[in-house]
């Protein structure tokens, strides 16, 4: 492959957190990498030169939680589409769970997985390993081998570790290696059965609930054992008051611990399943408004850490049913960027916060590179308008499959250009 | 008299002036149950798809024998009989169902919201006929109509609904119609079979049955399903008969002109004893007789031939 030619943004708002960058400048990248920042540089002869008056050129986004589907569920979403839709959100890194068929509990399945990412290339794919074979929950995984083979962290996502034995054993040996938990916390014992959040809502429409203490329980068990073991440990898809709670006092008690959160628990409450609408069915499910506040305040302050799309495509197979019947779990990747704009919008965080949550707080919460604007470091780019509002249209996505949660909205703004190791990976049209 | 609705999925949303014509559209087809001929041509040509997923004789008789009476032409189609077993999805049997072009779909489903999916997707009339936990519209209108006749009105009334709430459609609907027509309602039961919020919904909870009972003009008592003691809701069905169930002894303790109704079929000596379910103050079976009336009142008013 030849090297890509120079890219030089002009004029944009430079926006990197991790540096502490907000100024008008230019950004120059050669070689996948950032080669130089400054408020005036003069593109090289070969140099694609891009104007960037009025748009941010902010780092590349990196999603701690996506489910690609491959293998196994390719009629769902396949790497090179969801990457696609990642590049097209502004992403440039996407963290992807180990609930595909075969499960990601091996090196042959890891290494299967960026062999298709090399060749998708619209986004860098980080695998993540099971805790257990096959997310059984009985024995642990080869973990020391899956981080050779390019797994950066284990998780049993949708499948919590319900043995807090195990789980301890788990946080233990991970942490022997430096190899970050990822919980999906949630006591199943209490959500068994359960279709969305247990509250008036549910209690209306007549559909079983998931009390928010399905989570709380969980979450505070998962962190009691991070204090225990010292391992590092971060929690997925908050979604309620009590968890953000329990995260802010494991971070005082001084424990490796970190938290994600996705938009649409930022965005919607149980309130807006409506009529049965399945594309507001997900795990853990929309909660109470109080609940919705409390985790954008959460966010705010940096108790939660980052936002993850937890980016989870099905097909009308799965969604097109009866609600009760139909499959948990929203595609994320190409609105997110609109839902945390709004929230900016809406004064609840400085436009600078908002966007370390996509970037410099998950590379360093899982150890990424990227995330940053810094010269040296990898030519991973978004530029994105803030101000250019556009209406959510499933059919436009590019993700395979377009059960969004947000169909309609109009969000205030979109990436228009996102460059991955010096390549562009997602250009808006015009 | 007409409804400006063309479906029947709850009562949540029907105006009191479109229950009261449902009642009083229900009042005046009774009495065609009672003559010599039993039918009159009303629906003669329409097609009335009664689409059980769920098994429940007594409510399909009722909505067939209503059809029926008003010379409507009915299919029944049972979970047993239909490809959903096949694993075709709902919404392919009911484009399946809609090339037959029947005028209306009455439908009982096991999952909340099932008629709101069915609705969405096909353009004739359909009637919830139970959803899930949801809500059983019918009931709640026959329900209505025999405290109607009984009391001669609803508004101001005192209607206590005792038992299962939480899994209980009929409960939801009676609440949602009851609270509309000006009732106050209660509900009682297990702590675990009163669902969540169940304050948020209109209705009181009380602390104890002679609470519930004492002020009542209106005992609503709802039937136990046997498989909820193995969900471990209550212990035995001997305490709940104790504790939750309506003997003499609370007969003694309500209003003299109380009446006592039931979904049915009666667990005999769970919900109520014998002698409250077959004394003066028992309503069940005119509950039944109401049943046909008011299914061949929906049926008049949404697909007859003043329906919008
Ligand atoms: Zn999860």
């Amino acid at each position: 492959m030849s090297a890509p030619r120079p890219i030089l943004l002009k004029g944009g708002r430079l926006l990197c957190p991790a540096s502490g960058l907000d100024k008008k400048g230019d950004l120059l990248l050669a070689k996948g990498r950032v080669e130089a920042v400054g408020s005036k540089i003069d593109p090289p002869k070969s140099a694609k030169v891009i104007d960037c008056s009025g748009k941010v050129v902010a780092p590349g986004f990196i999603d701690l939680h996506v489910h690609l589907r491959e293998p196994g569920q390719e009629y769902k979403e396949t790497i090179a589409s969801g990457t696609a839709a990642a590049a097209a959100g502004g992403f440039t890194a996407v963290c992807c769970m180990p609930n595909t068929d075969p499960v990601n509990d091996s090196a042959a399945v890891t290494e299967q997985i960026l062999e298709r990412a090399a060749k998708a290339g619209s986004a860098r794919v980080y695998p993540v390993g099971a805790i257990t074979p096959g997310l059984a929950g009985k024995a642990l995984t080869q973990m020391a081998e899956l981080k050779d083979a390019g797994c950066v962290a284990v998780s049993d996502d949708g499948h919590p570790v319900s043995d807090s034995r195990l789980l301890r054993r788990a946080m233990e040996y991970a942490s022997g290696f430096d190899i970050p938990v990822v919980c999906h916390s949630e006591e199943k014992s209490l959500s068994a059965g359960g279709a969305m959040h247990e509250g008036p809502t549910s209690t209306r429409l007549g559909l079983p609930g998931i009390p928010a203490q399905a989570e709380v329980i969980a979450v505070e068990r998962d962190l009691a054992l991070a204090g225990l073991t010292g391992a590092r440990v971060h929690i997925c898809h908050i979604s309620c008051a009590g968890s953000v709670e329990a995260l802010r006092r494991a971070k005082e008690a001084g424990w490796a611990v970190s938290g994600e959160t996705a938009p649409h628990y930022l965005a919607l409450c149980d309130e807006d399943v409506g009529e049965y609408d399945t594309h507001r069915k997900m795990n853990p499910p929309l909660r109470s408004a109080a609940d919705r506040e409390a985790v954008r305040r959460g966010l705010a302050e940096g108790i939660i850490d980052a936002v993850a799309t937890d980016h989870a495509p099905h097909s009308v197979l799965e969604k097109e049913l009866e609600f009760g019947l139909a499959a948990f779990g929203v595609t994320g990747l190409e609105t997110a960027l609109g839902i945390i704009l709004e929230l900016v919008n809406e004064g609840l965080m400085s436009l600078s916060q908002a966007i370390e949550r996509l970037t410099a707080s998950p590379a360093r919460i899982l150890g990424l590179p990227g995330g940053s604007l810094a010269k040296g470091g990898p030519a991973d780019v978004c530029v994105f308008d803030p101000a250019a509002p556009w209406v959510v249209e499933p059919e436009a996505m590019l993700s395979m499959s377009k059960n969004t949660a947000f169909a309609g909205r109009t969000l205030p703004g979109r990436a228009v250009l996102t460059i991955r190791g010096g390549k562009v990976t997602h250009q808006a049209k015009e | 008299m007409s409804l400006s609705r063309r479906n029947l999925l709850g009562l949540e949303g029907v105006s009191a002036e479109e229950i009261t014509t449902i009642l009083d559209t229900a009042e005046s087809l009774k009495e065609i149950s009672y003559r010599p001929i039993r039918k009159v041509p009303t629906l003669r040509g329409k097609t009335i798809v009664h689409f059980f997923y769920e098994a429940s004789t007594r409510t399909r008789t009722s909505f067939e024998l209503a059809a029926k009476r008003l010379s409507g032409d009915t299919v029944s189609l049972s979970a047993s009989t239909s490809s959903l077993t096949k694993g075709e999805t709902l919404i392919d049997t009911a484009k399946n169902l809609l090339a037959m072009s029947p005028d209306c779909i009455v439908m009982r489903h096991s999952q909340s919201g099932a008629p709101h999916l069915l609705a969405k997707h096909i353009p004739i009339s359909i009637i919830n006929a139970g959803d899930g936990a949801h809500e059983h519209p019918s009931q709640g209108l026959l329900d209505m109509l025999t405290i109607r006749q009984a009391k001669g009105h609803l508004d101001g009334l005192k209607v206590s609904i005792i038992g299962d709430i939480t899994h209980s459609r009929v409960a939801r609907s009676d609440l949602i119609g009851l609270t509309t027509m000006g009732s106050e309602v209660t509900f009682y039961g297990p702590r675990t079979l009163i669902p969540p919020a169940a304050d948020t919904l209109g209705a009181k909870v009380a602390t104890c049955m002679e609470e519930a009972v004492e002020d009542a003009d209106v005992i609503i008592m709802l039937r136990v399903q046997q498989e909820r003691l193995t969900d471990v809701l209550f212990p035995t069905l001997r305490e709940y008969a104790q504790r939750f169930g309506l003997g003499m002894k609370q007969m003694r303790a309500a209003k003299k002109d109380v009446v006592v109704m039931h979904p049915g079929p009666i667990n005999r000596g769970v919900e109520m004893s014998p002698e409250v379910a077959d004394g003066p103050w028992s309503l069940i079976l005119d509950q039944v007789a109401n049943g046909v009336a008011v299914r061949m009142a929906l049926l008049y008013l949404l697909i007859g031939p003043e329906a919008a």
